[in-house]
């Protein structure tokens, strides 16, 4: 066992990177939400804009398209569940759950024949040209535009939320509908909206998985990652920063686990893969031992909306 | 101009016609699905849905499979559907199914090579289930105690099981005569811990049994028995079912033991039946498939009992189509995907009535 190994500076830089994917899933998850959707589906939604992505950039050669398209292809896979949830009226837990077995088994399907196919390299930047300063440069300067593009879309998000009126709309119709639709305001159309948003989001964090962080096709890549960013929006009580916190939080457990797997710890490895999984569930059970209303939840989350009413 | 009117009483006509139509309408996308994988759709359709029980040539090695697939599909169905009645969302049954598993098959290998059958297939089944339960009961404590969402908490506990079940396939469980290759002592071939065929031709194994017994029982509960009233109170009117006395804690919990309990069964049933052993992938995702049946079932036993049949079937008419027409195995997953959608679009009929006309002012 040599932990002598492990670089602190290559460490917070890999977790970064191992944070990525379900932080953008979960920044869009957190809009979904925002408007009183919880859609269960983003497990379905990153694996299909995991292969969306890879298959196109293969295809096309171009990282840029690829991610393009993954974004392209979780929204659209998003849109099912949309028009399931807003027109049909179908339970939300249930679609979420059928969104995420249908994204499995569809992505699987894509994929036959990429198996095992690289990805063309999406490369790091060099921002400002400062990637090279010690410490700082790689941590701070050195990574893709998708990683900076997460942080900006966290930015972003909470920017919206907070001082934009159309945040406040979404906001409201996630607290309440029925009168949010007295107003006068469109809400399954907001609503939709926020579920591709979502779904976009969900697609490029999957896509960050298969042409970035593995880089390649294997079925069921995801591996939960979908599930992890669910957990992060209550656990980040549903606000951008803290969601952005527990996604560095979380890519630091797995890149410090990859770590000493790698270093030969004396805990199996098996044990060690577990650990995201069991750190996740217990952070769920610290915060939501508190009162869940006072946590941030919007009043309408999960329930379904008909005018009629 | 469309508009939908909730019904005052959901419509029992269209609650029995949208499964059908809704296998009929994912048979119809599904062969659009399956016409652009290259496949001729009607052939692929006939090899799923026909062939497995009628075909000369295949129906006498695929028709004992229906119920060896359908077995634990409808006895994790079965413990779904209560918790799902009562709101209280278990979706970790694939994890429970493999802690089943892996409970009672130590159990039985703790007691190996004992000849005592009439104790050691009972401990292990036993304790298949306490597996199960124990399992489950993790999200149902920190439900009840720490309010914590179970839906999440289940879900990622199935990834802890699957670590689990690979560390005990490759160290404490591995057959020590087995020359090193991963994997238990085969269950199956051992007399005292074996899950036989129980009828020859059949493919009815004890699991097949307890599923049975679990659609009577839960049967017999949803509709005749205080607590299954109360179970569907609480997921109709959380608050009404608070007034009457209902303790939704001790339902969590109930629900949870259930639904752990009888996925663990069908894990044990599995791995000393069909799949033998413990190896890291005897689990076929059956946890999972479960919530559709549970669903396509309309989360009525004997409509679960219907169900799970039918996604049987959908398995081994998929691995059919696969042999003949090299119909990937991940098409049938979409196609159950599918098959979920439609069904849900579909339960809008029950609940709402469709009205053409003029639209009045709001």
């Amino acid at each position: 066992m040599d932990l002598s190994a492990i670089n602190p500076v290559l460490l917070i830089a890999a977790l970064m990177v191992a944070a990525t994917p379900i932080l953008l899933a979960a920044i869009g998850e957190l809009v979904v939400e925002k408007a009183g959707v919880l859609n269960l589906g983003v497990e379905g939604m990153m694996i299909t804009g995991a292969i969306a992505g890879l298959a196109i950039s293969v295809e096309t050669g171009s990282p840029l398209i690829g991610f393009l398209c993954a974004a392209i292809g979780g929204a659209l896979l998003s849109l099912i569940f949309a028009v399931l949830v807003l027109y049909f009226l179908s339970n939300q837990v249930a679609t979420g759950l059928a969104l995420t077995l249908f994204g499995l088994g569809l992505s699987s399907m894509m994929g036959q024949g990429y198996q095992g196919v690289k990805p063309p390299l999406t490369e790091k930047m060099n921002l400002l040209g400062l990637g090279d300063l010690p410490v700082v440069g790689p941590i701070l300067f050195g990574h893709d535009w998708i990683v900076y593009l997460s942080i900006t879309l966290v930015i972003g998000v909470w920017a919206f939320l907070k001082f934009t009126r159309a945040g406040l709309i979404l906001r409201s119709v996630g607290e309440n509908a029925e009168a949010a639709h007295a107003l006068g305001y469109k809400v399954n159309l907001i609503r939709m909206g926020a579920i591709a948003f979502g779904g976009a989001c969900a697609g490029v964090g999957g896509a960050y998985i298969s042409m970035v962080r593995v880089p390649q096709w294997v079925d069921g890549m995801t591996a939960g990652a979908g599930w992890i960013a669910l957990a992060l929006v209550v656990f980040g009580a549903w606000r951008a920063g803290r969601v952005m916190v527990g996604a560095y939080l979380f890519g630091g457990i797995t890149v410090l686990q990859l770590n000493l797997q790698a270093a030969g710890v004396a805990i199996p490895v098996e044990y060690l893969s577990m650990s995201p999984y069991l750190i996740t569930i217990l952070v769920l059970v610290l915060i939501s031992a508190g009162r869940a209303r006072a946590l941030g939840a919007p009043a309408a989350l999960g329930q379904t909306f008909h005018a009629s009413r | 101009m469309i508009r939908i009117v909730k019904r005052r009483n959901p419509s029992q006509a269209w609650a029995w016609a949208t499964p059908i139509l809704a296998v009929l309408l994912t048979m119809i996308v599904g062969g659009f699905m399956f016409a652009a994988l290259g496949k001729d759709p009607f052939e692929a359709i006939r090899l799923i849905f026909w062939d497995p029980l009628f075909s000369e040539q295949f129906a006498s090695y695929s028709r004992p499979q229906l119920l060896v697939k359908a077995g634990p599909l409808i006895l994790i169905a079965i413990g779904l559907s209560i918790g799902f009645r009562a709101g209280i969302w278990n979706i970790g049954a694939e994890g429970q199914y493999i802690m089943g598993a892996i409970c009672g098959a130590a159990v039985g290998l703790a007691l190996y090579p004992s000849e005592a059958r009439w104790l050691v297939f009972p401990l292990m089944v036993l304790f298949g289930g306490i597996g199960g339960i124990l399992w489950a009961m993790i999200p149902a404590l920190l439900k009840t105690k720490f309010n914590t969402n179970e839906i999440l908490v289940s879900l990622l506990l199935v990834y802890v099981a699957e670590q689990f079940l690979a560390k005990m396939a490759f160290g404490a469980l591995r057959n020590p005569d087995g020359q090193g290759f991963p994997g238990s002592r085969n269950l199956a071939q051992w007399s005292s811990s074996s899950n036989p065929e129980l009828i020859a031709g059949t493919g009815a194994h004890w699991g097949v049994v307890a599923a049975i017994i679990a659609v009577l029982v839960a049967f017999i509960l949803m509709t005749r028995h205080r607590v299954g009233f109360d179970i569907k109170l609480m997921g109709v009117a959380p608050r009404a079912a608070a007034f009457s006395g209902v303790n939704p804690n001790r339902m969590v919990v109930l629900c949870l033991a259930i639904s752990g309990g009888l996925a663990g069964l069908a894990g044990l049933f599995e791995v000393t039946g069909p799949s033998g052993q413990i190896t890291d992938s005897f689990n076929q995702g059956y946890g999972f498939t479960a919530i559709i049946v549970a669903f396509l079932g309309r989360l009525n036993p004997i409509g679960i009992l219907l169900a799970g049949l039918l996604m049987g079937l959908t398995f081994i008419g998929g691995e059919l189509a696969q042999l003949m027409i090299g119909l990937p195995a991940s098409a049938i997953q979409a196609f159950q995907g599918m098959l979920l959608f439609f069904l849900l679009a579909l339960n809008l009929m029950s609940d709402y009535r469709i009205e053409f006309g003029q639209k009045e002012a709001a």
